[in-house]
């Protein structure tokens, strides 16, 4: 999991603002009732399972969908019911949809034909367009000549050349593979930064949206589940859903015995001793407790004086390279999951399957879910 | 996949059977002898005869014209009716639509001639037009079938069409009519020289509908050759049929050649 | 386009407008004229029918109808032969399309992907030569003194020429030459889709070939059977080419009496009723095959 975080901005105006948009197909409803505001200059991704609504979203935003009820605002002015060609935003799709009868050069040229830029203008911003995007000499190429990254640098490119305010951009790495997309994740972002345009991204691929967003929504049925920078999402989920769709994720669940000074102890079910964790919850309540695999610590000797220390044996150890992850199962019979880097060359793990471990973390790197 | 050394005989016999008439009209063509079958020696006088028998010219020209006509006719209604069915999604009377657009690809073709001939003398009766029977009717009725099967083409090449090329060029500020003209034509346009090549053939070739529907004077080539060729024999027809292939299959050798260059 | 604001737009009005209009009035509207006529009295006049409706003085509009012209096709021996006489060639003739076609469709589809175009091609490229000039080659191919009886005769395999022209036999090559590219069309179009992993788990769960055919390949090609049948049995019923060139005098066939009627008895009426018959006849497949084609053009659709 890369965990660059992105440096905030000053606070800027909003590029887009979706207020209390639904969108239902007969009796589907894609999405149900989302208010949001993205700022200007953001890398802004809608992150979520397929159907979870995030593409209705991101089209109702290009104007390719009208909401059934609620309203879009672009650059503070209303555009609901303006046409997408119309509207000051491009977009970038899934396929790059290239119009295959025409080369890059074309391709590029559309839009700023259609937008009636004086003729001897065009040229020379298709071509600052390409070199922006590293495909200057690729201009007579037609799309089926060119690989899919071209195919992708020539699509944004198509995008950017026409200066509107907003870039959206619908899953824009899913059809490269893995080694190409993660190179492409940065040039995205360095593009980004260059010209300065709003992007709002959908993606499905946590990694994607981690790696390349200054903020992050994570959508379910048709509802935003959490707004926040990457690291928010990932260390302080607001919910058990955000925490489980964002990485791996152990969960106690239980109820709050104690609560004071913001620090809460907690009986989880299978757990023989307390849990602390930062918190304010009424006691008696019913919560969870989120802790990420490798924010525990595992050793063979239990730890002395530690807080939130269970034990149990290793029954499942899967070897990833930098990584191993051990199913340590308790007592009680809850298996916790934990990660450990494989810092050194060895043969053997340090620890191995049957092993008695004593599993623990520190309070603040837990996190309580209501 | 391995295949059966019947199977390839079965298909040996298939291509056989569908290819033998033909290289036997080709090689009659140039037989000297009138009796077409018995081989009398190499000769081009059936071409010579062709060349000077007008009624075949006549009948050549018109043809080509009613299929011109009608193809181009057939092209661009079953463009729309492709786009209806593709683009429309459910609209009341869909279905009725469709009905009418797939019916004439499999009703018997002395059904569509009568029907044709009747509707043209009702309306002749009704309101004066058309004034007779000839190039006009035989174009319409031509126009109306080959439309079924143009819609089956297009309709096909549509349905296949990213639908985000579309939405990209609205994206990027075309009005719905303009992309359906920069972006929409161009790329289906293969489909629609098909469709129309198909529409043309199928004119150039019926006899049914446009006998129900000709009047005097207005004979087609396929009412001509029909009428010569069931007195019996002709060595004219022969020549007519090779000239016939040896077009058609240089036009589709053009297009395949053009078709892989393209693609390279 | 699934834009809202265009959904009401003029254009997309006129779009819908003009094919339906074409339609109704150049294809619905004459079947209709069909039916009425076909309940009108013959006549000896121009046009050859009676009005079935008559505007009477007093401004009522007298119906006449009868059922006279679909009394005389039962009673009239020759239009209940031809009746049958169709159905059964059409039923042959689609049976042996089948049998010539099925082979080599699958043929084509296990052929190495780069040579299928090609060959498919050469299923495609006769339809696309006048289908009136080929049915003409076979009169020359069969004629008593023609070059299959001058084959067989050399090669000493007959001493009498076969009588081929002008019988059923002509009239069953013929039809199956004619439409068997309609055949072979749609059941490449499925055997093509077919998934070969599919005969291959056959294989590997003890299948031998010919059982994989007849347990998987056959009923998976079921829905392009249908389709290939209905595309040369639906136009062989009404043939009127290919019994007339080829057929013999005993060949009666709805689509040549139905000419004949029309064109030489002028009982326009009677002829309506005929390809009212016919239409009957025909409408199970006909829908049949609308099913299919529908179903078929829906899935590439979304």
């Amino acid at each position: 999991m890369s965990l660059a975080v992105r440096p905030e901005r000053e606070i800027r105006p909003p590029a887009i603002q979706i207020r209390g948009v639904e969108k239902r197909f007969g009796d589907a409803t894609a999405v149900a009732g989302i208010d949001l505001e993205i700022r200007e200059g953001e890398f802004f991704s809608l992150l979520g399972p397929s159907g979870c609504g995030k593409t209705t979203l991101l089209r109702m935003m290009a104007g390719f969908e009208t909401p059934t009820s609620g309203s879009v605002l672009i650059a503070g002015a209303d555009m609901t019911a303006v046409p997408p060609y119309e509207r000051p935003v491009n977009m970038m799709f899934q396929s790059y949809a290239l119009f295959p009868h025409m080369n890059v050069a074309d391709n590029v040229a559309f839009g700023l034909k259609q937008d009636k830029v004086p003729k001897a203008e065009i040229p020379k911003r298709v071509a600052e367009a390409l070199d922006l995007v590293q495909m200057g000499d690729f201009a007579k190429r037609k799309p089926h000549q060119m690989s899919g990254g071209q195919r992708q640098r020539v699509a944004l490119a198509r995008c950017l050349v026409k200066r509107p305010k907003v870039v959206l951009l619908d899953e824009p790495l899913s059809a490269l593979d893995k080694k190409l997309r993660e190179k492409t994740q940065f040039e995205l972002v360095n593009i980004q930064e260059k010209v300065g345009i709003t992007f709002v991204m959908v993606t499905h691929d946590q990694e994607e949206a981690m790696t390349m967003s200054t903020r992050i929504a994570v959508m379910n049925a048709g509802r935003i589940l959490q707004v926040g920078r990457p690291h928010e999402i990932y260390e302080y989920p607001t919910s058990r859903m955000v925490a489980d769709f964002i990485g791996t994720a152990n969960f106690f669940a239980g109820v709050v015995e104690d609560s004071q000074n913001g620090q809460v102890t907690f009986r989880a079910e299978g757990v023989a001793a307390p849990l602390v964790v930062a918190g304010n919850l009424a006691v008696g309540a019913h919560a969870a407790i989120m802790v990420r695999p490798e924010k525990i610590i595992m050793g063979r000797e239990a730890p002395a004086g530690a807080i939130n220390s269970v034990s149990g044996v290793v029954v499942e150890i899967a070897y990833l390279g930098d990584v191993s992850i051990y199913h340590v199962r308790l007592e009680s019979g809850l298996v916790v999951l934990v990660t450990n880097a494989n810092l050194r060359h060895s043969a053997e793990p340090a620890v191995t399957w049957d092993d008695r471990v004593h599993l623990s973390w520190h309070p603040g790197n837990a996190v309580l879910l209501p | 996949m391995r295949r059966s050394s019947s199977l390839i005989t079965a298909m040996a016999f298939g291509y056989a059977f569908l290819y033998a008439p033909i290289v036997l009209l080709m090689v009659y063509s140039f037989n000297a002898s009138r009796e077409v079958s018995v081989w009398g020696g190499f000769s081009t006088k059936w071409y010579a005869e062709l060349l000077d028998n007008d009624a075949y010219l006549n009948a050549a020209w018109l043809s080509l014209k009613i299929a011109a006509t009608s193809a181009t006719g057939a092209l661009v209604l079953g463009t729309l009716a492709a786009l209806v069915l593709v683009r429309f999604g459910r609209f009341s009377g869909r279905l009725l639509f469709n009905g009418l657009i797939t019916a004439p690809l499999v009703m018997p073709e002395v059904i569509l001639g009568l029907a044709m001939l009747l509707l043209f003398v009702a309306l002749e009766d009704l309101i004066g037009w058309p004034d007779g029977r000839g190039f006009t009717t035989i174009a319409i009725a031509h126009t109306t079938i080959g439309m079924a099967y143009a819609t089956v083409v297009v309709r096909s090449r549509l349905a296949q069409m990213d639908d985000s090329l579309e939405e990209a060029a609205m994206d990027l500020g075309a009005r719905p009519a303009k992309v359906f003209f920069l972006i929409t034509l161009p790329v289906i346009a293969p489909s629609l020289v098909a469709a129309w090549l198909l529409a043309f053939t199928l004119s150039l070739d019926d006899v049914v509908v446009a006998q129900f529907v000709s009047g005097p004077g207005s004979t087609t080539l396929p009412i001509e050759v029909f009428s010569s060729v069931r007195l019996g024999v002709s060595p004219q027809v022969n020549a007519l049929g090779t000239i016939i292939v040896v077009v058609v299959a240089v036009i589709i050798g053009l297009a395949t050649w053009l078709a892989s260059r393209k693609k390279r | 386009m699934r834009v809202g604001g265009l959904r009401r737009d003029w254009g997309r009005r006129l779009v819908l407008a003009v094919p339906y209009l074409w339609l109704l009035v150049f294809f619905l509207a004459p079947l209709l004229i069909v039916g009425k006529i076909s309940f009108s009295e013959s006549r000896i006049g121009i046009p050859p029918y009676e009005p079935l409706l008559d505007w009477a003085e007093e401004g009522f509009a007298i119906i006449r109808a009868t059922l006279q012209n679909y009394v005389l096709l039962f009673q009239d021996d020759l239009y209940v032969e031809a009746y049958v006489q169709s159905l059964t060639i059409a039923g042959i003739s689609t049976l042996l399309c089948l049998l010539i076609g099925y082979p080599m469709a699958l043929g084509i589809a296990r052929a190495p992907e780069k040579s299928r175009g090609p060959l498919l091609l050469l299923v495609i490229v006769p339809f696309w030569t006048s289908f009136l000039i080929r049915v003409y080659s076979w009169m020359t191919i069969l004629r008593d003194e023609g070059v299959l009886n001058h084959a067989l005769m050399g090669l000493g395999l007959i001493d009498e020429p076969l009588v081929i022209l002008n019988t059923d036999w002509a009239v069953y090559i013929g039809i199956v030459y004619s439409y068997l590219p309609f055949m072979v069309l749609p059941l490449y179009a499925t055997l093509e889709k077919l998934d070969p992993t599919l005969l291959e788990a056959a294989a590997d769960l003890g299948a031998k070939p010919i059982r994989a055919f007849w347990s998987v390949t056959l009923p998976l090609s079921l829905p392009g059977i249908v389709a290939g049948s209905l595309l040369v049995f639906v136009p062989a019923v009404g043939e009127y080419v290919i019994p007339n060139l080829l057929g013999g005098g005993d060949t009666q066939m709805l689509g040549k009496a139905l000419w004949d009627v029309f064109a030489q008895t002028r009982d326009w009426p009677s002829a309506a009723a005929l390809a009212v018959a016919m239409l009957v006849a025909l409408v199970i497949p006909i829908a049949l095959f609308q099913r299919i084609q529908t179903r078929m053009e829906e899935e590439g659709e979304r």
